[in-house]
C-alpha cells in the first residue's frame, strides 16, 4: 500500500467520523428536545433568572440579577475574588438611569 | 485528467515520505498542533451550547424585574410598590418574589433559597436541587437544619427532590413555604426580594418598564431581554480567562509559525536544489510544501476536533470542570444539548489549516525559485 | 545538435568580484556522440555544462538545441525542455537522503503524472540493467560510492532523455568503477543517447568510447579534438 493510500483511506476515515459527529449532534438534539421544554417550563413555573453554573458567589450565581457592587465589593480596583468571576462579563445595563 | 491525478498522488507520496524522513519533529508538531485544536475546538463547542441552552431554556424567565436599590446595591422591595405598578396599563400582573441565598455550614455550600408560588410548598417542607442531594447525601423524609436570623433553629423536611435533567437549572435549588423563608432571614411580611412583572402585549414591554422606572424612581428594572443577553456573551473571547487562553493559542501557533519560517535547514535547501535540477518546477517544489502544511494542519484539526466533540458531548467536558467550579463545593451534573454551530467549525478549519499550511510554504519560496545550477557547485 | 555561439558568462555582474567563467565559446555537440570537457579546474567546463544542459541561460551569446534558440526562453520553458531532453548525473551524486534508492530514481517523473506502477517498472528495470536491482530498497545514504553513482545514472535515464551528461563522474571512483562505468557509457551511446561529460582524468579523455575531447582554460577554448 503506498503510503497516500494509507494517508487518504485514514483522512476518508476521520472524515466520516466529522460527518458522524454532526449526525449525532443532530441526533442527540432531538432527543434533548422535551427536556428542554421542561426545562423551559421550570423556568417559568419557578420564575428562574439564571442557569446554575458557577455556585461560587452571588453575582457569578445570578450574573443577570447581580448589581455592578458585587464583583468589586471590596474596592473598585479590587481583583476578582472568584476564579469563575473572569468567565462572565458584566451585567449589561440597558442605558436607563 | 489522469495525469493530473498521478501527479497529485505522486507529490502526496513524496511529501508523506519527506514528513516522515524527519518523523520525530512531525510527531512533535502534529501533537501539539492536535491538542492546540482540541482545546480551542473544546471551549467553543462548550461554550456555544451553553448559551444556545441558555437561549432555549430562559425564554419563558420573567419578562420584567423590579428590584429597589439603596446606593447602588440591591436592597428588599415593599409591596405597596405592587399597587403603582398594577396600575400601569398594560400590565397583566405582578407579584413579589422572595428568593435568596443560603449557606449550608454542613455542606459549606450555598444554596439558591426560593419561594414558589405555584404549587406552593408546605410549611416545614422542602424540595431539593440535585446538587443538595449529592453534597448533604439528602433522601425524602430527612431534616436540615439551619440557624435562623435570631439565633434560632428552623428545620426542614425534605419532600422530594428535583430529577437530574434539569440540574442545569435547578441544582442548588432550595424551595420552601414562604412563611419559613420569612423566619429564616427575618424578612418582615410587606417587604418582597423584588417584584415580576408580566405584561400583556410582549411589544409595551420596553414602554412600560419606563413608566415604572418613572413612578418608582428608587427601583433598577431588568427585562428578560438583558437576561438572555447576559448569557449571550458568557464566556466571551474577549473576557478574562477565555481571552487568556486565545493568546496562549496565538502565541504557540505564532511559535510554530516562527520555527517553520525562520530559514530552511541547509539540508531542506540542498534539497530543494536537488528536486529544481532535475527538473521540478518552482510550482511543483510548492505545491510538495504545500502538501506537507496540508497534511498536518488537516490531521490535527480532524482528530482536535473529534476528540473535543467527544470531550465535550460524550465525557461531559471534564477537563473544564475545574475552571467551571472554581471555588464552588456545588456544581451541577448535567448533559450537555448538543448544539453545533457548523460555521464555527468551518471557521475553526480554515483558521486550522490555512494558516499553517502558507506558514509552510512562505520560507521556501526563495529557496524554490533559486537556479539550479547552483547545485552543480 | 547543440550549438553555442560565443558564449560569454559572468558571475556577480556589475558588483567588484565580478567573474566571467566563459569568455566567448562557440562550440557544436554532435547527437549520438561522447563528448568530453577537458580542462583545470576554474577553467570554467563545469559552467559550460550548466549552459549546455539549460540548466542556466549565458550572459551573452546564443545556446541553439536543435536549431532552436533556448537561450532566451523563461523558467518555464527552459525547465521543460530540460526535463525531457537532459538527465544529469552529478559530481556529488546528488540523492536524497532518508528515501530509498529507487524513489530517488522516480523523483524526476513525479511532476509529469505517469501512472505510478508503469513508472515503479521502469526504475526497477533501470536499476536491474545497471545491476543494483537488490538495493532498490536500500535508503541512498547505506549506498557504495558505485552504487549512489549508478542509482544517479538511472535517475538521469528515468525520464528516457536524449542527452546524458555527467560532471567529473570518476572523480570519487577508484579505476574498478570507472573502467565499469566507460562500460556504462559505452551502453548509452549504443542506446543512441548522446553523452557530455567533463573530466580531468586522462582515463576518461583518452578511451575509446570518447569521440571528442574539447580543452578549456580560463573560460576559452584551447583546442578540440
Amino acid at each position: 500500500m503506498r503510503k497516500s493510500d494509507t494517508f487518504l483511506l485514514l483522512s476518508a476515515l476521520l472524515l466520516v467520523l466529522l460527518g458522524a459527529s454532526f449526525a449525532d449532534a443532530a441526533r442527540g438534539l432531538a432527543r434533548e428536545g422535551p427536556a428542554l421544554e421542561r426545562k423551559a417550563e421550570m423556568v417559568e413555573r419557578l420564575g428562574l433568572t439564571d442557569l446554575v453554573l458557577f455556585t461560587e458567589a452571588r453575582y457569578t450565581r445570578h450574573p443577570s440579577q447581580a448589581d455592578l457592587h458585587s464583583a468589586f465589593q471590596d474596592h473598585p480596583f479590587a481583583m476578582d475574588h472568584f476564579p469563575t468571576g473572569s468567565l462572565l462579563p458584566p451585567p449589561i445595563w440597558k442605558g436607563r438611569p | 485528467m489522469r495525469v493530473w491525478l498521478n501527479k497529485q498522488r505522486s507529490l502526496l507520496d513524496f511529501s508523506l515520505s519527506s514528513l516522515s524522513r524527519r518523523r520525530g519533529k512531525t510527531l512533535g508538531m502534529l501533537a501539539v498542533y492536535t491538542a492546540i485544536v482540541f482545546v480551542l475546538a473544546s471551549v467553543m463547542l462548550f461554550s456555544h451550547a451553553i448559551r444556545r441552552e441558555a437561549a432555549t431554556v430562559l425564554a419563558k424567565s420573567p419578562e420584567v424585574l423590579v428590584q429597589r436599590m439603596v446606593a447602588g446595591r440591591h436592597d428588599l422591595i415593599p409591596a405597596r410598590h405592587l399597587e403603582a405598578i398594577k396600575g400601569i396599563r398594560g400590565v397583566q400582573s405582578a407579584e413579589g418574589r422572595l428568593w435568596g441565598y443560603l449557606f449550608d455550614p454542613a455542606a459549606a455550600a450555598n444554596y439558591t433559597l426560593m419561594v414558589p408560588t405555584n404549587p406552593r410548598i408546605e410549611p416545614g417542607k422542602v424540595v431539593i436541587g440535585d446538587g443538595v442531594v449529592r453534597v448533604r447525601s439528602a433522601d425524602p423524609g430527612d431534616l436540615m437544619s439551619f440557624r435562623a436570623h435570631d439565633g434560632s433553629l428552623v428545620q426542614f423536611k425534605v419532600d422530594h427532590a428535583i430529577s437530574r435533567e434539569s440540574a442545569l437549572v435547578s441544582a442548588d435549588l432550595f424551595l420552601v413555604a414562604e412563611e419559613d423563608f420569612r423566619r429564616l432571614f427575618g424578612i418582615p411580611a410587606g417587604m418582597f426580594t423584588d417584584l415580576a412583572v408580566s405584561v400583556r402585549n410582549p411589544r409595551e414591554v420596553g414602554k412600560i418598564a419606563e413608566k415604572i422606572d418613572a413612578a418608582l424612581p428608587d427601583t433598577r428594572i431588568i427585562l428578560r431581554d438583558e437576561i438572555l443577553r447576559t448569557y449571550e456573551s458568557v464566556f466571551d473571547w474577549r473576557e478574562g480567562m477565555l481571552l487568556v487562553l486565545l493568546a496562549g493559542s496565538i502565541l504557540a501557533f505564532a511559535i510554530f509559525s516562527w520555527e517553520k519560517a525562520s530559514g530552511l535547514s541547509a539540508e531542506e535547501r540542498r534539497e530543494i536544489g536537488i528536486l529544481k535540477a532535475v527538473g521540478w518546477e518552482t510550482s511543483d517544489v510548492i505545491r510538495l510544501k504545500m502538501l506537507e502544511g496540508l497534511v498536518v494542519s488537516l490531521s490535527a484539526f480532524l482528530v482536535g476536533y473529534l476528540l473535543a466533540y467527544a470531550h465535550v458531548f460524550h465525557l461531559g467536558a471534564g477537563l473544564f470542570e475545574p475552571v467551571l467550579k472554581g471555588w464552588a463545593v456545588l456544581y451541577p451534573k448535567y448533559r450537555l444539548t448538543p448544539f453545533v454551530d457548523e460555521l464555527q467549525v468551518a471557521t475553526l478549519f480554515f483558521f486550522t489549516v490555512f494558516p499553517y499550511t502558507v506558514a509552510t510554504v512562505v520560507p521556501i519560496w526563495r529557496a524554490a525559485i533559486v537556479d539550479p545550477d547552483q547545485v552543480m557547485r | 545538435m547543440i550549438h553555442l555561439t560565443d558564449v560569454r558568462k559572468a558571475f556577480n555582474q556589475g558588483k567588484s568580484n565580478e567573474f566571467w567563467a566563459l569568455k566567448g565559446i562557440d562550440l557544436t555537440v554532435r547527437a549520438g556522440k561522447v563528448t568530453v570537457f577537458r580542462g583545470p579546474s576554474g577553467s570554467g567546463k563545469t559552467t559550460l555544462l550548466t549552459l549546455v544542459g539549460c540548466l542556466a541561460r549565458p550572459t551573452s551569446g546564443r545556446v541553439r538545441l536543435r536549431d532552436r534558440d533556448i537561450s532566451g526562453l523563461p523558467e518555464r520553458f527552459l525547465t521543460d525542455i530540460r526535463r525531457s531532453t537532459f538527465g544529469f548525473v552529478f559530481q556529488q551524486f546528488n540523492l536524497l537522503k532518508g528515501i530509498s534508492a529507487v524513489e530517488n530514481v522516480m523523483i524526476p517523473a513525479y511532476p509529469l503524472g505517469r501512472d505510478p506502477k508503469e513508472l515503479s517498472e521502469r526504475a526497477h528495470a533501470l536499476m536491474d540493467s545497471l545491476d543494483i536491482g537488490p538495493k532498490a530498497q536500500s535508503n541512498a545514504e547505506w549506498l557504495s560510492g558505485g552504487e549512489a553513482q549508478r542509482v544517479a545514472i538511472a535517475r538521469a535515464l528515468i525520464n528516457d532523455p536524449e542527452v546524458v551528461i555527467a560532471d567529473e563522474p570518476t572523480a570519487n571512483l577508484d579505476s574498478e568503477r570507472s573502467r565499469q562505468f566507460l562500460g556504462i557509457v559505452e551502453t548509452l551511446k549504443q542506446a543512441g543517447k548522446t553523452v557530455l561529460m567533463t573530466s580531468h582524468d586522462p582515463m576518461v579523455c583518452d578511451t575509446a568510447v570518447v569521440d571528442h575531447v574539447v580543452c578549456l582554460r580560463d573560460g576559452q577554448l584551447v583546442e578540440s579534438r
